[in-house]
């Protein structure tokens, strides 16, 4: 009978431990299933005020993770672990703060890489057109800089042209919540190429003072 | 005297059940935010086929192959699931087989080095912008 006591008694330390350890009880945002939720406060620390989840961190957001720790690959899975670690690749490639942590235009720009461009042919070189497009945005947000080189380094023309992108100067509808949604250029950038916070990566070229004072003038605020 | 006999062990087990929740808490919450970003998790037909779904890591595959390649030369459309891929076409050098074929990359038998990822997941690109945004969009 004592010994029954005294493990119930372990077993209830247990549960108050990891009861209070478990991010499940503090405040979540509401997610959809099957998502992890977004713990905006732990219930220890001095106050729930100063441990708000600021920056919106999902648990393990630990960047290049290994395949058998990232949450996607099943580590009972014979083959997990033969798989190369994103780490251990990217060691050597310049940083980003985004995406896969990887300035992929650096990386094959400073030849630390060398991806194929022919499957048949290995020292083949890639058909670049350095052309720049400068679109005017809306607003003060500054224009963005469209440089068809970077992109022909890694592209064929016919990814882009007709289909996605008309190639005629103002017949292209391109919008912030479009790309978000996975149009135009978000086809792409916040999938596969830099995301979408990396904002001025494309929006880089200041509007002239002369922009500026034409759109205070049609502005209402400015009033 | 009866209940009061089995209450400690009606307990224990609660307090099993407990610890049981909150360690599944733990782990569900701590999934997937970690994977790579542009993995995709192809799963058209693998669940039904009792295999693990395939993961494509984009990272690895840019190292070695410009877009083009596969984007331009082999056919596959931008888009997580949109293209229509089995293990046949594959064994005819369609699609992935253009590679792995054991000439330029592993061949097909080596199956749990892609077939690699948990079961039921669903087929789409990982940690995209518009999935790391704290309020969804467009779903």
């Amino acid at each position: 009978m004592t010994d029954r006591a005294s493990i119930i008694a372990v077993l209830s330390a247990l549960v108050i431990a990891a009861g209070g350890a478990a991010p499940g009880i503090a405040g979540q945002m509401p997610q959809p299933a099957g998502e992890a939720p977004i713990i905006l406060a732990q219930a220890t620390g001095p106050s729930a005020a100063n441990t708000f989840n600021r920056l919106m961190k999902r648990p393990s957001s630990e960047p290049n993770i290994q395949p058998s720790k990232d949450g996607i690959h099943d580590p009972a899975n014979p083959g997990t672990d033969l798989l190369q670690w994103p780490s251990e690749a990217f060691a050597d490639f310049p940083k980003t703060n985004d995406g896969n942590r990887v300035d992929w235009v650096k990386t094959l720009s400073a030849g630390l890489i060398r991806p194929w461009t022919e499957l048949d042919d290995p020292e083949a070189e890639p058909f670049v057109m350095d052309l720049t497009i400068v679109r005017q945005v809306k607003g003060s947000m500054p224009n963005v800089v469209y440089p068809h080189l970077q992109h022909t380094e890694w592209l064929d023309c016919t990814n882009c042209h007709d289909e996605i992108f008309i190639p005629e100067k103002g017949a292209n509808q391109i919008s912030m919540a479009g790309i978000l949604l996975g149009q135009k250029c978000g086809i792409c950038h916040g999938k596969v190429a830099f995301p979408i916070s990396d904002c001025r990566r494309c929006h880089s070229q200041p509007k002239t003072a002369e922009e500026l004072r034409r759109l205070s003038e049609k502005s209402s605020w400015a009033k | 005297m009866r209940a009061k006999k089995h209450r400690p062990l009606t307990l224990g087990i609660l307090g099993i059940l407990l610890v049981a929740l909150s360690v599944g808490t733990w782990f569900a919450t701590s999934d997937d935010a970690a994977a790579e970003y542009a993995d995709v998790i192809i799963n058209n037909y693998s669940d039904d086929a009792a295999m693990r779904p395939v993961i494509f890591p984009h990272w690895f595959h840019r190292i070695r192959f410009r877009c083009k390649v596969c984007h331009a030369d082999l056919g596959f459309e931008f888009k997580a699931g949109g293209n229509d891929i089995n293990m046949l076409k594959i064994f005819d050098g369609e699609y992935c087989g253009a590679c792995h074929n054991s000439q330029i990359a592993w061949g097909v038998e080596n199956c749990v080095l892609c077939h690699s990822g948990k079961p039921n997941q669903k087929t789409g690109v990982h940690n995209s912008t518009a999935d790391r945004l704290v309020a969804p969009v467009g779903k």
